[in-house]
This record gives structure tokens, C-alpha cells and sequence, in this order.
């Protein structure tokens, strides 16, 4: 497939087709990692800027290793600390990191429609990791590629996504990919936690747990922000996790082997029951495997895609 | 007739010809062009194929003069006013230093004598409370004495309905009016955009329509309880206009201003996290714009104001969150309204009654109703003339707005003020 997107701003960008060719490229990527030596000289001499405005260590790392393995030269820079720091603004930042011609940027912002904003403004790719409230692409590809990986296909599939729907990116990629790729999606969390509008998503909307997960092959649970306590949106951590933390329970609802999903960091006991993080039915380090892979596959066909003209 | 010193000959006032007669300053006559009066005058202007209007008053604009004249000063300001058909404009008192002692009033009133001293002519607004900080009041006799003429906390809604009521009651005292921008702050604190589908598709923080409404409801309250007229701004969804109809019913004291972009914008032109359509209170949604259309055609709304706020484009043009509120509006803000009456959703009548009959009767400012001895405020308006929207051809330094690179029709060809020609 010749791949004709200069940026990945959201899945919605993508078709159905397309979506199943990250995966299947991820899929040859992941025999790279497995390997003794697990570098390939795919994207040697190309460079990568690490622009990670709000911190994340696990998603730099995984892009870092990503690009390493391709043979990419990647360089991080950090909002703060960096030059590219106090009172500058992001359209200067924009034109500084393209002055030093990179051929994609990876971009984590704090604000929604950042990456849009540097996408409009950069010749080179960029490639959303995370923007405010509103995407992660990469985050829903390497979730879809981890259940595609065990069940072969999302069709006719569902897949609950529990916790904090408002404030979370993942999940609105999320919902996005898995009813692309024929899955159907249910959400759960607290009134205060679901975003307005929920009832216009392609899904089914819960504020019971018990009913939510009945049936459901998996589970995908959200990271709770510990200050949505001081934002009065829930009064405490422990009534969060009796009402709204997965554990083995309400496993017992769901369909027979269903899986369970967290994009990490975990509050061990909060979103999720400590035991049920390690069970068999966890597949959390399956999705930071998968990340460097769908990381990987998404690097090489945006840096080695033909430009329209 | 001797003393006329203008005709404008031909120009179309309701539907019909007529010839326009100055006298120092003032309106003479306005007659049907057929009767073909010889008058003597010094000057002679054919007018055919023009609307006549009187000349607009904008009671809700910020010119950012003292402190921001990067964004716009009281002198560009008011050139966009002139080319816009404002010939009267209320400016807030969101400046630094804030406009809530006489030393900033009586500047920003030279300041204006000595860039347009025919107009058009600025009123400032006087802050309600010290620093807009809503915590002591303004000196507001002190204000009033010093030209002020009337009272908000524009900018920064005023939480305490116990200090609001205070500065209500004092306020008109002085005889004036108290603006209040409507907006319950807990609900809205960082929302950059109306609440709803498209806000939580797109994660942007945002306010509930309610977050208005609430506060409107507030000041209709004490504004029944107290038997004192409040002004409420920029008015932009249905629950508000909900709530002030019941309230004129009642025989409540409240009048009402709502802007062109709440007319014909939607939160949808927010998609794509554009900043030119991040604008506080935010656009909403359909249903609000033909609300806030009919509550305007019935008189629920008494007022158009432009909500001018003009911001340096590096401002804007940053991560959408981070960006600051407002349109910029003095330029376009007539041809978008004479588009809403080629639309047919709205009659000329409306338009100059909001435009020009309604802020002048709210805020106490002589109205040009063409009748003889009624200031001599007009302009000639080309209802055919398309311009288009760009940086260019906007008169205010903001160039921000939504409609940057749009065609508009109609647009003003001359414009009198005290009989003077200004544009
Ligand atoms: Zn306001």
C-alpha cells in the first residue's frame, strides 16, 4: 500500500484498509524484535525529533526504541529544561525544530489540537502521541493490535472501555479504531467522568459496572488522574474503586478468557485489582511490546511515504 | 433653508427616495426626493442607489488603549468604527491601568477628541469595581462626572451576588446602568468553547450554555427585586432568551444585547481547533443561533453590539487552550447583519433599531431618527458593494475573526457624523 498521510493527527484519519496496514506492518515488525539482533538499517541516515511537551516516559521510550531499531537517529527534546522552554511559543518551537530538518516529529502536548497545530505548520510528518484531551493514535493501534493478535479479528467483538471517558485521549481513539475495525464498544465511568456529547459516540454508555462488563471479551481500563478528587468530580479513591475498579468479580460476567487492557501507568488497587493486573487475563505488557511495534511500522510508512506531488 | 449646509439627494430611507437636509450639524428635513426642492446648499451629494441609515452605536466594544495598544488604540479603534458605521461607541474598562478612576476616563476621552474630533465618539464604560476585581466598588460618581456612561465588570463576571447587588444599587444613584457579562465563573473556569458533542469530541474544556443562563437568571432576580433596569451583554444562547422574555413579561427592567457572530456562527467553526472562533461566551450550537435571530426579530433582544475584541495575531495563533477569547468585529459587523436582512431573517427595521434606536435609548445618547433637529449622524450604505474579509481591508489592528478570507456584501460608502463627513 502506498501511504499518502503526511501526519497521524487521529485514527479518524484513517480508513479501514489503512488501519489493517499499520497492523500488518507492525506484525512484520515484531519479528525484528524478536530477533537476536533486533535492528534493521530500514531508516538509516532519516532523523526523528522526540518533541514531548508534557511528560511521558513510557511512550518516548517506546518511540525511542522504535526508531533506534530502525536505524533512525532520534533526538528528544523536552519542553522544559530545553531551550525550546519558557515563554516560547509553540508556532516559534514549530519553525525552530524544522529549521533542523527532521523527517518526522513526535509530538506529546497538553493541549488538544496541538498536533494539528504543528501539522499545519511542518513540512515534515508528525505523528500525535498524545495531545490534551483529544487523541492517541498510536495508543489505539497498539491496543487493537494486541487483541487482534489473540483473537485474529475484531468483528463482532466487544470491547469495554471503563474510567475517566472525559479527560481521556485513549479513549477517544479508541472508540474511534475498534468500531473501524468492526468491534463494538461500550463505555463506563461515573456521570462525572463521561464527556458531554457521550450519547452522539458509536457506543453503549454505562454507569453500572455489573451491567457494563456482561459479555464483554475485553476490558479496557483508563488511568485515573488522582486530582479529579480537588476537581470535585469523584469524592474519593476508595468509593472510585468500589464502584468503578475492575476486579476478578466482574471478571466473572464477562465472556469466558476475556482480556484486560491498561495503557499504563497503573494505580495497582484503583482502576484495577493488583491480582487482576497479573493474571492470565491481563495483557498489559503484551501492549508495550506491541507499542514498539505499531510504533515501529508507524515511523517507517510515514518517513518513507511518497509525497502527493 | 438658507442655513442648509448639505443635501444628500436620492438616497433610499424605508423603501422610498428621499433627499436628506443638514443644518449645523443637524437633521433639517428629510424629504421625498420627487418634490424636487430647490435649496441652496454648500454642498451637493447625489446618493442614488444608496441605503440611508443613521449612523450605529456600539455599546460593547474594547479598545485596549491604555495598556494593549499593540492589540488596538482608541485612534485605529475608531477608524474601524468610522468605515464600519459606528458613529457612537461604549468601550469597556478592561485596560491597564483598568478604567475605574477619572484619570484614565478623561485620558482616553482626549485621546479620542484628537484622533476623530468630528467622531466618532467615544463613551467609556466605567469599571464596577476597583481593578475589576469585585471586591470594593468603583468610585462611580467620580466616574459619571468624568464621562462614564455606564458601569461593568466586563471580562471578569462578577461571582458575589451580594457586591453585584451593591453596585447595581449604587450605580444608579448615579443614574447609570450596570452591563453585566453573564456567565457563572465555577462553570466556565478555562472553557474555551460551548459545551457539547463537539466539545467532548474534540476535548476541549468547556461551559454549558447554563453557565449564562444562571446568570442571567441572577440579574433578573435582582433586577425585579431591587425595580433597577440592568443591561445584560453579549447574550448567546435559548435558555437565556428564555429567561428574559419571562422577565419582560413580569415588567422587569432588562434589556438585552447579542452580537453578529451569535446570529450566524455555530460551535462547529471551532472544529479543526480554530482560535479566530474562540470567543467568551462561546459560539453554540444551531438551535442557539435561530433562538437568539427570533428572540431579536420579537424584541426579546433589544440590542446588536459588536463584542469587539481585538487581539495581536501571535496571540492567537498558538496551542487553542492558551489562546485568548474574542473577535474582532467593528469592520465587518454591519455587512454581517445586512446579510442576515438579505437573508430575510431579519427586516431593516430591525437593524436600525438595534443597531442605533435601542443603545442610544438604553445609554441615554441622542438618536438620529431623521427627524428635524435629530443630530445629523447618517451614513450611505451600498447594499451591491462585495468586499472581501482579509487583513487589508480591515480598518482594526485585531484581524481576528472567523471570517478572515470570506466575501461580504454591502458595505458603507460615506459617513456623516454632526454632519461632517468622516468616511
Ligand atoms: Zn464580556
Amino acid at each position: 500500500m502506498q501511504w499518502r498521510h503526511k501526519d497521524l493527527l487521529d485514527v479518524s484519519q484513517l480508513s479501514a484498509d489503512e488501519a489493517r496496514h499499520v497492523l500488518d506492518t507492525a506484525r512484520y515488525f515484531r519479528e525484528i524484535n524478536s530477533r537476536p539482533v533486533k535492528k534493521v538499517p530500514t531508516l538509516k541516515g532519516r532523523s526523528v525529533v522526540l518533541f514531548f511537551a508534557e511528560p511521558s516516559t513510557r511512550t518516548k521510550t517506546s518511540f525511542d526504541v522504535a526508531g533506534k531499531r530502525l536505524s533512525a537517529d532520534t533526538f528528544s527534546l523536552a519542553k522544559s529544561g530545553s531551550s525550546l522552554s519558557k515563554g516560547e511559543s509553540l508556532k516559534d518551537t514549530a519553525l525552530t525544530l524544522q529549521a533542523m530538518n527532521p523527517d518526522a516529529i513526535v509530538l506529546r502536548h497538553s493541549v488538544s489540537g496541538a498536533a494539528q497545530f504543528m501539522a499545519e505548520r511542518l513540512e515534515c510528518s508528525v505523528i500525535n502521541a498524545g495531545d490534551g484531551r483529544h487523541a492517541h493514535p498510536t495508543q489505539a493501534l497498539l491496543d487493537a493490535f494486541t487483541l487482534v493478535g489473540r483473537w485474529g479479528d475484531l468483528k463482532g467483538r466487544t470491547v469495554l472501555i471503563l474510567g475517566d471517558v472525559a479527560h481521556s485521549r485513549v479513549a477517544r481513539s479508541n472508540v474511534l479504531l475498534l468500531n473501524l475495525l468492526g468491534a463494538r464498544v461500550r463505555l463506563c465511568g461515573p456521570r462525572t467522568l463521561l464527556p458531554p456529547g457521550v450519547d452522539t459516540w458509536e457506543a453503549e454508555v454505562f454507569s453500572d459496572l455489573g451491567e457494563a462488563v456482561r459479555g464483554a471479551d475485553a476490558v479496557m481500563c483508563l488511568r485515573l488522574q488522582l486530582e479529579r478528587m480537588q476537581a470535585g468530580l469523584l469524592p474519593d479513591l476508595r468509593e472510585y474503586s468500589r464502584t468503578f475498579g475492575l476486579c476478578e468479580r466482574h471478571m466473572a460476567q464477562a465472556a469466558p478468557d476475556a482480556l484486560v487492557l491498561h495503557p499504563g501507568p497503573i494505580n495497582r488497587g484503583v482502576e484495577i485489582a493488583s491480582d487482576l493486573a497479573d493474571s492470565g487475563r491481563s495483557v498489559i505488557l503484551d501492549q508495550v511490546a506491541s507499542g514498539v511495534a505499531v510504533r515501529m511500522a508507524l515511523l517507517f510508512l510515514y518517513m518513507t511515504r511518497k509525497s502527493a506531488e | 433653508m438658507s442655513t442648509v449646509s448639505l443635501v444628500v439627494r436620492n438616497a433610499l430611507w424605508k423603501k422610498k427616495k428621499v433627499d436628506l437636509l443638514v443644518a449645523r450639524g443637524r437633521v433639517a428635513s428629510l424629504i421625498p426626493s420627487a418634490r424636487k426642492t430647490r435649496v441652496e446648499a454648500a454642498q451637493e451629494l447625489d446618493a442614488s442607489g444608496l441605503l440611508l441609515l443613521p449612523s450605529l452605536t456600539d455599546c460593547h466594544t474594547h479598545l485596549r488603549e491604555p495598556g494593549f495598544e499593540y492589540k488596538e488604540d482608541i485612534a485605529s479603534g475608531l477608524d474601524a468604527a468610522a468605515h464600519g458605521g459606528f458613529g457612537n461607541v461604549l468601550c469597556m474598562a478592561n485596560t491597564n491601568p483598568v478604567n475605574d478612576n477619572a484619570t484614565v476616563t478623561e485620558r482616553m476621552l482626549d485621546r479620542a477628541r484628537a484622533a476623530w474630533p468630528h467622531g466618532p465618539r467615544l463613551y467609556p464604560i466605567g469599571a464596577l469595581s476597583r481593578g475589576l476585581k469585585a471586591e470594593e466598588l468603583a468610585p462611580m460618581a467620580e466616574l459619571a462626572d468624568a464621562g462614564c456612561v455606564a458601569f461593568s465588570n466586563d471580562g471578569l463576571p462578577v461571582p458575589r451576588a451580594e457586591f453585584f447587588r451593591r453596585a447595581m444599587e449604587y450605580a444608579w444613584d448615579q443614574g447609570k446602568v450596570v452591563i453585566d457579562h453573564c456567565e457563572e465563573p465555577s462553570m466556565a473556569r478555562g472553557a474555551g468553547m460551548n459545551e457539547g458533542a463537539v466539545s467532548g469530541r474534540l476535548g476541549i474544556p468547556a461551559q454549558p450554555d447554563v453557565a449564562e443562563a444562571a446568570q442571567v437568571a441572577r440579574d433578573i432576580l435582582l433586577a425585579d427585586y431591587l425595580k433597577i433596569p440592568i443591561h445584560l451583554a453579549h447574550i448567546s444562547c435559548r435558555r437565556s432568551v428564555e429567561l428574559i422574555a419571562w422577565a419582560k413579561e413580569r415588567g422587569v427592567q432588562v434589556t438585552a444585547e447579542t452580537c453578529p457572530h451569535y446570529l450566524t456562527l455555530t460551535e462547529e467553526r471551532v472544529e479543526g481547533y480554530d482560535s479566530a472562533a474562540k470567543v467568551n461566551p462561546p459560539l453554540r450550537t444551531r438551535d442557539d443561533v435561530e433562538a437568539m435571530l427570533q428572540a431579536l426579530r420579537s424584541g426579546v433582544i433589544d440590542i446588536l453590539a459588536t463584542d469587539h475584541a481585538p487581539h495581536a495575531a501571535h496571540e492567537k495563533e498558538v496551542e487553542f487552550d492558551l489562546a485568548p477569547c474574542g473577535i474582532s468585529g467593528l469592520d465587518t459587523a454591519l455587512s454581517v447583519t445586512w446579510g442576515l436582512v438579505e437573508k430575510k431573517l431579519l427586516t431593516l427595521d430591525d437593524l436600525v433599531r438595534a443597531w442605533s434606536e435601542a443603545p442610544c435609548r438604553v445609554f441615554g445618547l441622542p438618536v438620529n431618527r431623521f427627524q428635524a433637529g435629530d443630530p445629523a449622524d447618517f451614513l450611505l450604505f451600498d447594499p451591491a458593494a462585495q468586499w472581501e474579509v482579509t487583513p487589508e481591508t480591515m480598518r482594526s489592528k485585531g484581524k481576528n475573526t472567523p471570517l478572515l478570507g470570506t466575501r461580504l456584501r454591502g458595505r458603507v460608502a460615506a459617513h456623516f457624523l454632526g454632519g461632517k463627513k468622516v468616511v
